[in-house]
C-alpha cells in the first residue's frame, strides 16, 4: 500500500513540477558530483595507463626496470610504499593508542584539551612543511643517532645497509609515523568514548582499576573501531607524497628496491612528483607512471572503503554521533 | 441556535458522523492515519466549528498530535506515513488530488509544543517570517501585519520597544507567544495548538489562554491538550480519543458534566490517564 | 601490582603525548627559528631571484596562494554546500547513504591521485600547465570536506526548526536555504575555513597542474607559482640561500595555516559544532 501512495505522490509531483522538486534534484545532482569524480579518475587512469598495461601485462607490476630500453615496472615502489607504511604503522599506531587513550581515560581536564588541541594542530601542518623538517633537522638525527650506531654495532647485516645520510627509507617512514598519529589518535579517542558509560561502570562496580577498566571495556569494545582508525592511517600513510619526497632520497629502478632501511628509495607517490610533470605526452614512461596512478587510486580506494566501514559500523553502532 | 450534539459509541463499537454540518470550519470524514504498518488514527469525524475553540484530549498515545498533523498536511512530512479519508476545509477536501499543501498549510497554521522561535532572527523578523519569505517586500505591510500579529498576541507591549533582540532572548512564555504571532501573521483561517502550554509555568500558562479566548472571534482554533481543566477553561467543544478513536465529541461544558460514555467518565475523573 | 600497572598505564599513556608533541614543537621552532631573519617586505613582495644566486622572494608564490584559494573557493564553495544540504535534508535513503560513503571516501584520498586525474584531464588535453588546472585540483579536494562539515551543521539544527517554517507554509527549499542555512550559518562558515587552510597548505596537486613559476600571475592558462609549490622548489635546491627562504616561506605557510585553525578553534569555543569539541 505505501508503494502505491508514494508512486501517486511522485505521478502528482509530475504533473505539478514544483520549485521543491527542482530544488530537491537540483542538490542531488550537485551531491552526485562526488561519484562523477571518482569514476572518471578510474576512467582517466585506465585510459591513460593503457598503453603500459597492454605492453607489460602482470610483469608491469613485478618487474624492476625502468627506462624505455628495458622496460617499466612498478614492483619497487609498491614495495617502498608499502615498507614505509609499514615503519610509519608500526611506530605510529602504538604512540596514537597510548594518547587516544590518555585523553579518553586519564588525563585529567586542563591537560587533555592541551594535548588534544596540539594533537589536532598537528594534523593542520602542511605536509610539505614536514617534508621540510624532515630534510633539514629530523636527516640529521636519523643520521647521526640512529642509523650511526645501528651500522656501527649491526651494519653488516644486509637490512641495515648502505649509506645514505638519513636520506633513506626509514626517515620517510618516520616521518609518515608522525603524521599519521593524529588520524588514528583522534578517531581511536572517538570510538572509545563513544563507549557506554554503563560499560566502564561494570568494570568499575566490580573493584577494578582505571587501567583495567580501560583494558577490560573499553579497548575489547572499541576493537574494530580502533583498527579502522589504524587502515584509515594506513591509508593516508600510502598517500602521502611530499614530505616522503624530500626525506627518501629519489632512487629509480632496480636500486630502488627497499633491501635496507638505510638506502635511499623510492614510493608510488613520490616518482609520481619526480617524474610526471616531465613526461613525454604519449611516451611509454607516461603510460607507466599513470599505470603507478591507478594502482595507487586502486590501494587508496580499497584502503579508504575498508576503513570507513569499519569505522561507521562501529561509530553508529555505539550510538556516536557520526554523521 | 446551539444544539446539543453529543456523539456516542453505536453498537458496533464505530462513532456516527455528525448529523449537521453548520457553522463547520474543517471537519474529517473517516480519518485513518498510520506511521509504517502501525495505524494511529482509526476512522475519525471530528469537526471544528468556526470561531470556536475544540479541544483534543485524551490519554498519552491516543493520536492528538498524529489528528491535528493531519489538519494542515505535516503528517505526511513523517518518512512512511500515510493517510485516507477527507479533510474537509470549507468544502473542499484538502487531500484532493492536486491541492498543494503549502496552500493547506497559509491556511491552517500550528503552534508546536515547544516554543521554537527562529534563533538567529529577532522579534520583528521572526513575526515578519511568514510574510517575507513569501515574498512579501513592503515594509509598510511588513510592519502593520507584525505589529497587528504581536497585539493579538499579547506581546506587543512588552517588545515593541526592542524589536529587534533576537527571538531566542525572551522568556519560555513570551517565546510561546511570539510563535503564535508569527503563526498569525500569515493571516490563517484555521490555528492548531499542539499542547502550547505544557513547556511553560502557569502565569504564562494563563496568558495564553487569555489570549485563546481573544483571538476565537477571528479565527477556529483546535487546541490538543493533556491537561483536561484548560480544555474545560478554554474550549466550546471537546472530543475525547482513545487509542486512536474517537469515543465522545460534544459541548465542552456538558460533556465535563455530564459524558455520555463510561470511558470518558474515567478518563475525566482521573482513573487512568 | 596491580597499582603499579595502572600507574605505568599513566605514565605510558603521557610519555606517547610528549612523544607526539616533540615534533610539533621541533617543526615550530625550527621554521620561527630559521626563518624569521629572512622575512622582510621585499622578501615577501619581490620575484624570485636568478637560480643560484641569493636575493629576490616569494611574492608570486603568495600571490599565486591567494589566487588559487579564491578561485577554489568560487568553485568548491557552492558545489560542496548544494551537496552538504542533499545529504543533510533529503538524505536519508539509500542513494544518499551512498553518495555520503563515496563523499567520507573522496575526503581521504591522496592529493597526489587527484592531481594526476587533473594532469592528464586538463593539463596534457590542453597541452600547459595552468592555473585552471590547479583550481579543479583543489576543488576536488576541498568538495568533500565543504560537504561533510555543511552536511553536519545543517544536521545540528533542530527539526523544529524546519516544522515551524514548513508550517507556516514556506516551501521547502526556502526553508532549508533561508531558515536553515541561516541557523548553520556560523558551523557551515567555519568549516569552509577550515577546509581552505588544508587546501592552501597542498602541494602535491600543484606540481602536475601549476607547475610553478618565476613570475608573477600571467593569466589563467598559464603555469604559476603557489607558497607550498616554492617551498617544494627551494628545497631541492643545493644553496644556502635556497634553505634560508624555504624556511621563510614556511614560516608564512605556517602563519597563515595556524592563525585560521586557531582562529576558528576560539571563535567555537565553548559552542558545540563540530563532533570533535567533545573535549
Amino acid at each position: 500500500m505505501s508503494n502505491r501512495l508514494s508512486l501517486q505522490k511522485l505521478l502528482e509531483g509530475l504533473k505539478h513540477p514544483s520549485s521543491d522538486g527542482f530544488f530537491k534534484y537540483g542538490s542531488l545532482a550537485f551531491a552526485g558530483s562526488v561519484v562523477a569524480i571518482i569514476v572518471l579518475s578510474l576512467v582517466v587512469l585506465a585510459q591513460g595507463a593503457f598503453l603500459a598495461l597492454t605492453k607489460f601485462g602482470v610483469s608491469f607490476l613485478t618487474g624492476t626496470n625502468w627506462d624505455a630500453a628495458t622496460g617499466f615496472g612498478a614492483l619497487p615502489y609498491i614495495l617502498g610504499t608499502l615498507l614505509t607504511a609499514f615503519i610509519a604503522i608500526i611506530i605510529g599506531v602504538p604512540i596514537s593508542l597510548g594518547i587516544a587513550i590518555f585523553l579518553a581515560e586519564m588525563a585529567p581536564d586542563v591537560i587533555r584539551v592541551v594535548v588534544s588541541n596540539i594533537v589536532e594542530l598537528l594534523a593542520a601542518v602542511p605536509s610539505i612543511i614536514y617534508g621540510l623538517w624532515g630534510l633539514y633537522v629530523l636527516r640529521i638525527w636519523v643520521a647521526n643517532y640512529v642509523q650511526a650506531p645501528i651500522q656501527g654495532s649491526f651494519g653488516f647485516l644486509p637490512i641495515f645497509g648502505g649509506t645514505s645520510y638519513g636520506l633513506n627509507f626509514l626517515t620517510a617512514g618516520l616521518v609518515l609515523a608522525i603524521m599519521i598519529i593524529p588520524t588514528i589518535a583522534s578517531i581511536s579517542r572517538e570510538v572509545m568514548v563513544s563507549v557506554p558509560t554503563s560499560q566502564r561502570e561494570a568494570a568499575y562496580s566490580v573493584g577494578a582499576t582505571r587501567w583495567e577498566v580501560v583494558r577490560m571495556s573499553v579497548l575489547s569494545y572499541s576493537r574494530s573501531g580502533i583498527f579502522g582508525a589504524a587502515i584509515l592511517g594506513l591509508g593516508r600513510a600510502i598517500g602521502e607524497t611530499m614530505a616522503v619526497t624530500l626525506v627518501i632520497g629519489g632512487a629509480s629502478g632496480a636500486s630502488a628496491l627497499p633491501t635496507s632501511l638505510f638506502r635511499p628509495g623510492q614510493t608510488m607517490a613520490t616518482i609520481l612528483v619526480n617524474q610526471l610533470s616531465e613526461a613525454e605526452s604519449g611516451s611509454l614512461q607516461l603510460a607507466a607512471l599513470l599505470g603507478i596512478g591507478l594502482v595507487l587510486f586502486a590501494i587508496a580506494f580499497a584502503i579508504n572503503v575498508v576503513a570507513q566501514l569499519l569505522v561507521w559500523r562501529v561509530l553508529k553502532v555505539q550510538g556516536g554521533a557520526v554523521e | 441556535m446551539q444544539t446539543e450534539k453529543k456523539q456516542s459509541l453505536s453498537s458496533e463499537g464505530v462513532v456516527q458522523p455528525l448529523k449537521t454540518l453548520e457553522n463547520s470550519k474543517v471537519r474529517t470524514e473517516d480519518l485513518n492515519a498510520w506511521y509504517g504498518n502501525n495505524q494511529v488514527l482509526k476512522k475519525l469525524n471530528i469537526e471544528a466549528r468556526e470561531h470556536s475553540v475544540t479541544a483534543i484530549i485524551g490519554p498519552s498515545g491516543c493520536g492528538k498530535s498524529t489528528f491535528i498533523r493531519c489538519l494542515n498536511r505535516m503528517h505526511e512530512l513523517v518518512p512512511k506515513a500515510k493517510t485516507s479519508g477527507r479533510v474537509i476545509l470549507d468544502g473542499s477536501d484538502i487531500y484532493a488530488n492536486g491541492v498543494d499543501p503549502v496552500t493547506i498549510r497559509r491556511r491552517v497554521g500550528m503552534v508546536f509544543q515547544k516554543p521554537n522561535p527562529f534563533p538567529t532572527m529577532s522579534v520583528y523578523d521572526n513575526v515578519a517570517a511568514g510574510l517575507k519569505l513569501n515574498g512579501e517586500r513592503n515594509h509598510a505591510v511588513l510592519d502593520r501585519a507584525v505589529q497587528r500579529s504581536l497585539e493579538l498576541a499579547f506581546l506587543w507591549d512588552e517588545v515593541k520597544g526592542d524589536l529587534d533582540k533576537s527571538g531566542a532572548s525572551l522568556s519560555g512564555g513570551q517565546q510561546q507567544r511570539l510563535c503564535i504571532a508569527r503563526a498569525l501573521a500569515v493571516e490563517p483561517e484555521v490555528i492548531l495548538m499542539d499542547e502550547p502550554c505544557s513547556a511553560l509555568d502557569p502565569i504564562a500558562t494563563a496568558k495564553i489562554e487569555e489570549l485563546i479566548a481573544s483571538i476565537k472571534e477571528n479565527y477556529t482554533v483546535v487546541i490538543v491538550t493533556h491537561n483536561m481543566q484548560q480544555a474545560a477553561r478554554v474550549s466550546d467543544f471537546t472530543a475525547f480519543l482513545y487509542l486512536g478513536q474517537l469515543i465522545e465529541y460534544g459541548e465542552t461544558t456538558s460533556l465535563f458534566e455530564n459524558p455520555a460514555e463510561e470511558l470518558t467518565e474515567r478518563y475525566l475523573t482521573g482513573k487512568f490517564g | 601490582m596491580r597499582r603499579f600497572k595502572d600507574r605505568l598505564a599513566l605514565w605510558l599513556g603521557a610519555l606517547c603525548a610528549v612523544l607526539a608533541m616533540i615534533p610539533l614543537i621541533s617543526i615550530l621552532y625550527e621554521v620561527v627559528k630559521n626563518g624569521a631573519s629572512t622575512i622582510d617586505i621585499d622578501f615577501l613582495t619581490a620575484a624570485p631571484g636568478v637560480i643560484g644566486q641569493p636575493g629576490g622572494g616569494i611574492g608570486p608564490a603568495i600571490q599565486g596562494t591567494l589566487i588559487l584559494v579564491g578561485l577554489t573557493i568560487i568553485i568548491g564553495v557552492p558545489l560542496g554546500v548544494l551537496s552538504g544540504i542533499y545529504l543533510s535534508e533529503f538524505g536519508d535513503n539509500p542513494v544518499g547513504r551512498t553518495i555520503r560513503f563515496l563523499n567520507d571516501v573522496l575526503a581521504e584520498f591522496p592529493s597526489v591521485v587527484i592531481g594526476v586525474v587533473i594532469f592528464t584531464l586538463i593539463v596534457l588535453t590542453l597541452r600547459s600547465f595552468s592555473v585552471v588546472a590547479g583550481a579543479f585540483a583543489l576543488s576536488i579536494i576541498m568538495l568533500p570536506v565543504v560537504t561533510r562539515s555543511t552536511e553536519e551543521s545543517l544536521k545540528l539544527v533542530p527539526n523544529s526548526i524546519r516544522d515551524a517554517s514548513i508550517a507556516l507554509g514556506i516551501r521547502r527549499w526556502r526553508t532549508t536555504l533561508s531558515v536553515v542555512l541561516t541557523t548553520a550559518k556560523s558551523g557551515v562558515v567555519t568549516g569552509i575555513l577550515l577546509a581552505i587552510a588544508r587546501v592552501a597548505g597542498e602541494s602535491a596537486p600543484l606540481v602536475f597542474t601549476i607547475l610553478g613559476s618565476q613570475y608573477f600571475f600571467s593569466g589563467l592558462s598559464s603555469p604559476m607559482d603557489a607558497l607550498p609549490l616554492r617551498i617544494y622548489r627551494l628545497a631541492l635546491l643545493p644553496y644556502p640561500y635556497a634553505q634560508a627562504q624555504g624556511w621563510g616561506a614556511a614560516l608564512v605557510l605556517i602563519l597563515m595555516v595556524l592563525v585560521v585553525n586557531i582562529g576558528v578553534r576560539l571563535a567555537t569555543r565553548g559552542r558545540l559544532y563540530s563532533k570533535r569539541s567533545r573535549a
